[in-house]
């Protein structure tokens, strides 16, 4: 006899009924734990949803009490932070952990949104949680600028002056959006007080609604897989899918076991390398801010680099501002720009295959041009490969639809 | 009282409940929008100020605050003068044609009242860096002394007029100013020009 599911772990009295009566706690936890059925054959990839989530935990835990002790005014706060670092009693381990979370939460991001250009998770029926999910992309660039302002260090504000100055080449509105995002004729304490007020609670309250409509989505269409294979195509006689597992406690067991690999990584970069080398957090910003001196070099933290890199790549204003705009923006048309047939890169052709290594490659490599001072050799290799990275989104509904695919199996398959 | 719903009047009413509504939270939200422009103290704190500049040498340098912006003050002396026609080929906007960047009496190609003193704002018309001042000829072939943005590589001559090529749009803005006496320079007015 095939077993209910339904059935089972539904209270049939005492406190849980009383509370099932009032509210769908068991429901709930049934539809998106106990009873939400992913692919088995899950490889380490989709470790980073759930890591994700992790690291969003430690931000707003950390940031809670970092906010018990800092001073969000350009007098005090480069001080404040200090204080924190020599004179609170652990202080230096919560902003430690913070900064060093920013860092890897793009790290997490980053992989992630890997993942799914890997399996083409954002493929129809899953287009929303990719536009969800660049939603919380974008807001997390706007968590980790506005609390890159906060210790009032050198690059602090030299890289608000300049990111800050992009919205002025907007045509026409641009100088006057640039007062109301200061709120002052240059970046002052009104501009600090003001991003503080964002990083502390606009943006994270945005993140948290994000992450909750992502989740809501992801667990409505069910959850992609390595095979790109739909598991609701095969279900059992109990209605489970064939080739699925639920969350709670197969995933759940799993995604911890990736989860303190993940932490001993991060207690590693803690407590022997906060500032790993001056890439998390950069050396110019140990010293207060000086209006009068910009540092002989300046880039932005790694993970804005390689956009930084294509917008130091134009030599226009404009056009600089705009071409940025659009490599961070262009990936939200990934589900339609992706033409091919087949999800998984396991039965993509050669053409897709070379075009996702040379997306990672120019990534990469601008990235690391971003964290270069000017020179004319790095600005002919940011074209370049600004060209490549460009070239990837706009040429994919071409070469997506020639590419020649292999046959996808009906069911998910173990590969080793 | 009838089933029949007048669907026709149900919808005129919807949609002017929605648009009123609408326009009510428009005009509510103009308070929080306002309160993001400069504040009378941001404004006040942007007031004129005064800077000597009788003890600077010639060829010599300052930096100054001026609405919590970098104003350079720099007095040329004869040979950098000398040099600026060398540049006039590489630039932007040799004559200073482009209005708004500097005030009716700087639109010459010393982009300044008197010849002598240069006055800049310290920021580059990019994205607002600081230009650092580097008023020696060479290493290149094409650098006539004047003023490097070390973000972006933008470049501006000894009147802090823009090099093609750069990303920086615009010549160096200069700051409305008037000379009080010959050694004392009035920094975010220029009425009755001395």
């Amino acid at each position: 006899m095939a077993r209910i599911e339904s059935e089972i772990g539904v209270p049939k009295g005492g406190f849980m009924k009383w509370i099932d009566d009032r509210f769908p706690l068991t429901e709930t936890m049934q539809y998106h734990i106990t009873q939400y059925y992913a692919s088995k054959n899950f490889n380490w990839w989709y470790l980073f949803g759930v890591l994700a989530m992790v690291v969003l935990m430690i931000q707003l835990f950390t940031g809670i009490f970092l906010t018990m002790n800092y001073k969000p005014s350009a007098d005090e706060a480069f001080a404040s932070v200090e204080y924190i670092m020599r004179d609170v009693e652990w202080g230096w381990l919560i902003r430690y952990m913070h900064s060093t979370g920013a860092s890897f939460f793009f790290i997490v991001v980053y992989l992630h949104m890997f993942r799914a250009m890997l399996y083409g998770s954002y493929k129809k029926p899953r287009e929303l949680i990719w536009i969800i999910g660049m939603m919380i992309f974008f807001a997390l660039f706007a968590e980790a600028f506005s609390g890159y302002l906060l210790p009032w260090g050198q690059m602090s504000y030299w890289g608000a002056q300049v990111i800050i100055s992009l919205f002025g080449a907007i045509p026409a509105i641009g100088e006057t959006l640039v007062e109301y995002i200061r709120g002052d004729y240059s970046i002052s304490d009104i501009t600090l007080n003001r991003f503080f007020a964002l990083h502390v609670i606009l943006i994270p309250i945005a993140l948290i609604a994000l992450v909750f409509v992502h989740i809501v989505a992801l667990h409505h269409v069910g959850s992609s897989n390595p095979d790109g294979v739909e598991i609701k195509d095969h279900k059992g006689p109990d209605g489970i899918p064939l080739d699925g597992v639920a969350f709670h406690p197969y995933h759940t067991t799993k995604d911890l076991v990736g989860i303190i690999v993940f932490l001993m990584l991060f207690s590693a970069v803690v407590f022997f390398a906060p500032d790993l080398g001056g890439y998390f957090l950069e050396h110019a910003n140990f010293e207060a801010a000086n209006r009068m001196v910009t540092p002989e070099h300046i880039a932005p933290v790694w993970y804005f680099t390689p956009f930084y890199a294509i917008l130091r790549a134009v030599p226009d204003k404009l056009w600089g501002a705009v071409l940025m705009a659009s490599a961070v923006l262009l990936p939200l048309f990934l589900p339609w720009l992706d033409r091919s047939r087949v999800r998984s890169i396991r039965y993509r052709g050669w053409i897709y295959r070379l075009a996702l290594t040379l997306f990672v490659i120019s990534f990469a490599t601008l990235g690391w041009l971003g964290m270069q001072p000017v020179d004319s050799i790095y600005v002919i290799m940011s074209r370049i490969f600004s060209v490549v990275y460009f070239g990837f989104f706009l040429l994919m509904p071409y070469y997506t639809a020639i590419d020649k695919t292999k046959p996808v199996p009906d069911r998910v398959v173990y590969h080793g | 009282m009838t089933d029949d719903v007048d669907q026709k009047r149900r919808h005129f009413l919807t949609v002017a409940t929605a648009v009123t509504g609408g326009v009510g939270i428009a005009f509510a939200m103009y308070p929080f929008l306002a309160s993001l422009k400069p504040s009378a103290r941001a404004q006040a704190l942007g007031a004129p100020v005064e800077v000597p500049v009788g003890t600077l040498e010639p060829g010599e340098m300052i930096r100054v605050m001026w609405r919590g912006r970098v104003v350079f003050i720099l007095r040329r002396n004869e040979e950098m003068l000398s040099r600026l026609p060398l540049s006039t080929d590489l630039l932007v906007d040799p004559d200073s044609a482009k209005e708004d960047q500097q005030p009716e009496f700087a639109v010459n190609e010393y982009r300044s009242m008197k010849p002598e003193f240069l006055v800049v704002e310290g920021t580059c018309t990019h994205l607002g860096c600081a230009p650092i001042a580097q008023i020696d000829v060479g290493p290149a072939d094409d650098w006539f002394g004047g003023f490097f943005c070390p973000c972006h590589g933008s470049r501006f001559d000894l009147s802090g007029r823009v090099y093609k090529g750069v990303p920086a749009p615009d010549n160096l803005r200069v700051p409305p100013y008037r000379f009080i006496r010959e050694d004392l320079i009035m920094i975010g007015a220029d009425s009755g020009a001395a």
